[in-house]
This record gives structure tokens, C-alpha cells and sequence, in this order.
């Protein structure tokens, strides 16, 4: 049961930073050196994400042997730097993992 | 037509298009949380609640492996700190907007609202220019409400040996396709990834997400740093 209390904070926590964003931050606030490190923060958190999702199976271990995600993740790279397109990158590394697990590893 | 409904209609249409990628954005994010046992009505409730695609995925994630409370709203924090940056070009196209717009505009402003919105109040001198961003904002709402919706009733449907958790880390390295290309990027997307990997069970309270995210900014000022005085 997920406590709806949680819910509600990070809510709060989600609308305030555009509010603040909106509202109360100024240009003059940011010099360009604090821009330039904030360019960094989606390239800092969003791989916390997908490396684990990637690399270890459902216990926690790291799997690196037949590892079919490894594989369609390469793929899905590619795909984004070839097309640059946010759909293809998604549906070619979502093809190629069924691909491997019901042809390949099956 | 009146003029209000006209520019929230261009609102509307200017958005539409980046809406492709949160179709499949939406579903994702329904199936999962109905595949982590999450409710129909809690999984539509943090839809309309927090309104943000990566904050409600991250929630998710921790929310499962068992984080703490105040693991998952520092992570959450974390990952919303990129709307800082907007507030740097945003504010002062917003000045003349009234409190209530301002908090409106604020629920509503995801990246692609933001997207479109930012280089419209640029050029605009129109005094109902807001009901562009609320126009393109509630379209946001209404596509990620619906496609929750529609997440929530293939959840029970999908079968689970399909693997579709895969989707979340597709769908993050969807979104960081442009900084593939920046070698900086490339060098502190590794460092954070490996971090998170290896802490991913040696760093307590599952506070990985965060350990790893502030490492590699911290990296990314070294690396700018030493970079900009070798030019200087």
C-alpha cells in the first residue's frame, strides 16, 4: 500500500520546482557557470536509473553473462543516435529484448 | 473565435506533436504500477497528483525496491532540480502573470509544455499570451492522464513474461539521446551509471539513485572546470 501521504509530498516537491522556475528564479540568479553544471543533472540522474535496470536481474546480482538487455540496450543507442527519435530509440530496444528472449535465449 | 481561444488553440496544436513520446510514456507508467501492485485509483491519483512522467517512474522504482520515504522524495527532488534550469530563461517571460496564473502554469508545465512555451512568450506581446502555456499545458495533462488510463487497463492484460519494465530504462535513454554525442556528458553518464550499478546494494536505505546522481555532477564541474581554465 503506498502511503498517499508520500504521494502528496512529492507532489508538493514536483510543483514547486516549476513554480520556482516560473515565479521566483531570475536570470539573474544563474551565471553561466551554474548553468553549465545544471546542463549536467539529466546526464547524472537518468543513468542511476537505467544502468541497474539494465545490468542486474531481479535480486540485485549483476548479470553481464546472456544478458539479452545489454544487448537490446546497445541497439536502442544506436538507433537514437542514428534517428535521434525518442520512439525509435524506445521500440528498437523494446523489438530487439523480445527478439532475443523468445527467439534467441528461448 | 476569441482571441483567448485562439492562442490557447495554438497552444495546443504547437504541443501536439511532442506528444508522440508520451503516448508510450503514459502506458508504460500504468502497466507498471499495476504490475508492482500499485491500485488503479493510487496509480491515477499520483498521475494527476505529481504530473511528471520521470518523477512518478522514479517513485515507482524506489517505491518497490523498498526505499525509504525520505529516500524516494530527496530522489524525486533530484530529479525535478532540471526545472531549475528553466527558471533561468522562463521567469522573466512570466513576470506580468498574476499569482493564480502562475501557480496554474506551474502545475501544468512539464518539459514539453516548457519546450514550446519558452520560445512563444519570447516573441509574444499579446496580453493573454498565458493561455498559450495553458494550452499547451493542458494538453500535456489530458494526453498523460488518458494514456495512464489506458496503462492501467492493459496492466491486468499485458503478461508479465513480456518484460515490459524493460521499457523504463529504454524510455530514460530515449530521453538522453542528444548528450550521446558531448564526450563530457558521455564521461559523467558512465561515472553515475556505474555508481548506482555497484551501490546499487552497498549503499544503504537504497539511496543509490541520489549517491550516484550527486557524484556525477559533482564530476561534471571537475571535468568544466579544469576544461575551462585549460582554454583560459
Amino acid at each position: 500500500m503506498v502511503e498517499w501521504s508520500l504521494i502528496i509530498y512529492c507532489g508538493i516537491i514536483t510543483f514547486f520546482s516549476r513554480y520556482l522556475m516560473i515565479a521566483i528564479l531570475k536570470k539573474e540568479m544563474f551565471t553561466d557557470r551554474i548553468r553549465e553544471v545544471l546542463s549536467f543533472v539529466p546526464s547524472a540522474i537518468f543513468p542511476a536509473i537505467i544502468f541497474p535496470a539494465i545490468f542486474l536481474d531481479n535480486t540485485g546480482d549483476l548479470l553481464l553473462e546472456a544478458n539479452p538487455k545489454i544487448f537490446a540496450a546497445i541497439i536502442a543507442i544506436l538507433v537514437g543516435l542514428i534517428t535521434k527519435n525518442v520512439i525509435a530509440t524506445i521500440f528498437s530496444g523494446l523489438i530487439s529484448y523480445w527478439f532475443l528472449i523468445f527467439i534467441i535465449f528461448n | 473565435m476569441s482571441n483567448r481561444f485562439k492562442i490557447f488553440f495554438k497552444g495546443v496544436t504547437d504541443v501536439s506533436p511532442l506528444m508522440i513520446p508520451v503516448v508510450p510514456f503514459g502506458i508504460i507508467f500504468g502497466v507498471l504500477a499495476i504490475d508492482l501492485g500499485l491500485s488503479p485509483l493510487t496509480t491515477m491519483a499520483m498521475s494527476i497528483i505529481i504530473f511528471g512522467g520521470a518523477s512518478q517512474i522514479v517513485f515507482l522504482q524506489l517505491f518497490s525496491a523498498g526505499a525509504s520515504s525520505l529516500v524516494i522524495l530527496s530522489s524525486v527532488g533530484a530529479v525535478n532540480s532540471r526545472h531549475l534550469l528553466y527558471g533561468a530563461v522562463l521567469s522573466e517571460h512570466m513576470s506580468d502573470f498574476n499569482m493564480t496564473w502562475k501557480i496554474i502554469i506551474s502545475y501544468f508545465l512539464v518539459d514539453q509544455a516548457f519546450a514550446v512555451t519558452n520560445p512563444y512568450l519570447k516573441k509574444s506581446n499579446d496580453k493573454d499570451k498565458v493561455f498559450h502555456s495553458f494550452g499547451a499545458g493542458a494538453t500535456c495533462w489530458t494526453v498523460w492522464q488518458t494514456t495512464t488510463l489506458i496503462g492501467i487497463f492493459l496492466g491486468s492484460i499485458i503478461p508479465e513474461k513480456l518484460g515490459l519494465s524493460f521499457a523504463v530504462p529504454l524510455t530514460f535513454l530515449a530521453l538522453l539521446v542528444d548528450d550521446f554525442r558531448k564526450l563530457i556528458n558521455v564521461i559523467v553518464i558512465i561515472a553515475s551509471g556505474l555508481i548506482a550499478t555497484i551501490g546499487y546494494e552497498v549503499i544503504p536505505f537504497k539511496a543509490y539513485v541520489i549517491v550516484a546522481a550527486v557524484s556525477g555532477l559533482l564530476l561534471a564541474m571537475i571535468i568544466t572546470k579544469f576544461k575551462g581554465s585549460n582554454n583560459g
